[in-house]
């Protein structure tokens, strides 16, 4: 091979590897270690949340009144709560409610966000006007204030605090939607689609939505992690998961009565949702660099 | 300038409306006769009566809403069943606490998120910087009733040095206030320096790579005086308008942490509420931090407008 043919393989990429924008996001998100890690993290929470019956030492809400708030030790890794259950397996069930309460309640959202947010940017005109001054209602609610209220009038659950949850974090989605909407249907593409003869619905959802999924997807995985901290501060205040099923912020609720005597029972839930949290934030952070630049 | 002041009244307007459109519904959530759950655990007879014939319930769904705007408008919010007293004298009697406890959290994110923001600015990609980012993503991911525990556990159960919970008002003894309240302003103002932060970083590096910075640069300017008087000014304007955008953090965060140091403001009234299911109170909380929020961010946008000639032509 002459020096100048190994010279231009060196120099001209192979065109004919084209990559789609969600692998160019993967390969983008490998490069950020951070987001690597957030993600590990949140793949082990996730284990975890699913093998609870098998890795749980104890029942999560067996009580045991010999071992009533005793500090950790080779029985009990993470000390015994007020009524002497183990703080560990506690821990460890209570993964379930907040990432099913986080990942529930931003599907919720994402289904009423990006709905709302497509018809109103795609069909503009006082659809749009509408749905615009109900989205600028709601987000002048502040986000838990509002959850707080409809949890309240919905009746204390998990079920309905993810509800709340749900609702009180659409409109950040609707208006996403919609602004991605607005910015993608004066694309040529779009134009191309629509002279084909392609009906409007098959436009917005075969033609549109793919194009406005990555800030979404963004928006969904930071959303998460407000939704845990959501549900956990609705469960603190007892309006999301009710005792004795077991759940981060519940335990925080109880823990604050006994910080003098059993800190433990506060220390390790609350380092759960703190860690939780950070690697969605992180996962979020990375993700937002890959598949959204124009937001760095 | 009351051309633009005229034209913003205007657009908030019909969100003012939504806003109370979409809190008069919170009641139709309730399953049953409103009446009848609003009036409490008691189940009080002449309550039920009274609440039936002051709800307008035999009326329409949009008569019931005119009367309840109407009453809005006024400045009647209904009664609290538990204590019989108006909501809005509930809701004004609880405000300067939560509004003492707002301004000091705000002014600690401010002291903390500024600097913070500007020396990771100055210093991208140093170690400062690096620590900046960190910081902030801990402010964004600490769960302010958790950070209110530790810092019970650390300052008053093991140092002994703060009160862990109570209120004393400023007029009666200020350092006795100011003990009370240091930590959870501290906690409620984590998170909003963390944002502040996240937004003074972005602000300063856009205005340290324009060209006014460079020239104060090339007249031999000091550093200082460069970052603190040509970059930082020219940032603080977009700075604190996304800041004002946190004050719904602050309304819901001051909820948990009135909640954690049993502080008897405005957080702690809709908390009891709800356990007492005093939904007219809940509703007129609602009412209230959603217009209030919808002010602050009015006048936000006037001090953007005031502070920026551009705006002005």
């Amino acid at each position: 091979m002459s020096a100048a043919t190994t010279a231009m393989s060196a120099t001209v990429p192979p065109a004919q590897v084209r990559r789609g924008p969600w692998a160019q996001g993967w390969r983008r998100l490998q490069r950020r270690p951070s987001a690597l890690l957030g993600l590990a993290v949140v793949l082990l929470f996730v284990g975890i949340a699913l093998l609870a019956p098998w890795l749980s030492p104890m029942d999560p809400i067996a009580t045991n009144w010999g071992a009533i708030r005793k500090a950790p030790d080779a029985a009990h890794w993470m000390g015994t709560d007020e009524i002497g259950r183990d703080v560990l397996s506690r821990v460890i069930w209570g993964t379930r409610a907040s990432l099913l309460a986080g990942v529930v309640s931003v599907c919720l959202s994402l289904f009423i966000g990006v709905s709302i947010g497509l018809l109103a940017g795609f069909v503009g005109g006082w659809v749009d006007a509408l749905i615009s001054r109900l989205t600028d209602a709601f987000l002048a609610c502040p986000f838990l204030i509002l959850a707080i209220a409809l949890a309240a009038f919905l009746g204390p659950s998990l079920s309905n605090a993810m509800i709340a949850i749900g609702i009180s974090a659409a409109p950040i989605f609707v208006r996403l939607t919609r602004g991605q909407v607005l910015q993608v249907k004066v694309e040529d593409y779009i134009e191309a689609a629509r002279a084909v003869g392609n009906p409007p619905w098959r436009i917005a959802f075969r033609h549109i939505l793919p194009n406005i999924l990555a800030p979404v997807m963004v928006q969904a995985t930071l959303a998460i992690a407000a939704a845990v901290i959501a549900e956990a501060s609705l469960s603190f205040l007892g309006l999301g998961q009710q005792p004795p099923a077991p759940s981060w912020g519940s335990m925080l609720n109880t823990a604050k009565n006994y910080v003098d005597q059993a800190p433990w029972m506060a220390i390790w839930p609350g380092a759960s949702i703190f860690l939780l949290v950070l690697s969605f934030n992180l996962l979020g952070d990375g993700l937002r660099d890959a598949l959204d630049p124009r937001q760095r | 300038m009351l051309d633009y002041l005229l034209r913003r009244l205007a657009s908030i307007l019909p969100t003012l409306l939504l806003v109370s459109v979409l809190i008069f519904a919170l009641q139709q959530l309730l399953p049953g006769d409103p009446a009848k759950i609003l009036a409490g655990e008691d189940q009080d007879p002449a309550v039920i009566a009274h609440l039936q014939e002051k709800l307008h319930l035999n009326e329409s769904l949009p008569v019931r809403y005119a009367y309840w705007m109407g009453g809005v408008l006024t400045g009647d919010l209904g009664d609290s069943v538990r204590t019989q007293l108006p909501v809005i004298d509930l809701i004004l009697q609880k405000l300067p606490v939560t509004l003492e406890l707002a301004v000091l959290a705000m002014l600690i994110a401010l002291l903390i998120g500024i600097p913070a923001g500007v020396v990771s600015a100055v210093g991208r990609g140093t170690p400062w910087d690096y620590v900046a980012n960190v910081f902030a993503l801990w402010g964004l991911s600490t769960p302010n009733f958790w950070l209110g525990i530790l810092l019970i556990l650390i300052f008053s159960v093991q140092l002994g040095w703060l009160p862990a919970s109570g209120y004393v008002s400023p007029f009666e003894d200020l350092r006795a206030n100011l003990a009370a309240m240091i930590m959870p302003a501290f906690v409620l103002g984590n998170a909003i320096a963390a944002v502040l932060m996240r937004h003074t970083r972005s602000a300063m590096l856009q205005v340290l790579s324009s060209d006014y910075v460079r020239t104060a640069r090339a007249k031999g300017l000091s550093e200082t005086t460069v970052v603190l008087k040509h970059a930082l000014r020219n940032a603080l304007t977009p700075i604190i308008t996304l800041g004002a955008l946190e004050l719904g953090t602050l309304l819901s965060g001051a909820v948990l942490t009135e909640q954690v140091f049993t502080i008897p403001g405005f957080g702690k009234l809709i908390v009891d509420a709800v356990f007492n299911r005093d939904y007219l109170v809940v509703q007129g909380v609602v009412l209230f931090t959603a217009t209030a929020y919808i002010v602050l961010n009015l006048m936000a946008d006037m001090a953007y407008f005031w502070a920026n000639p551009r705006m002005r032509r």
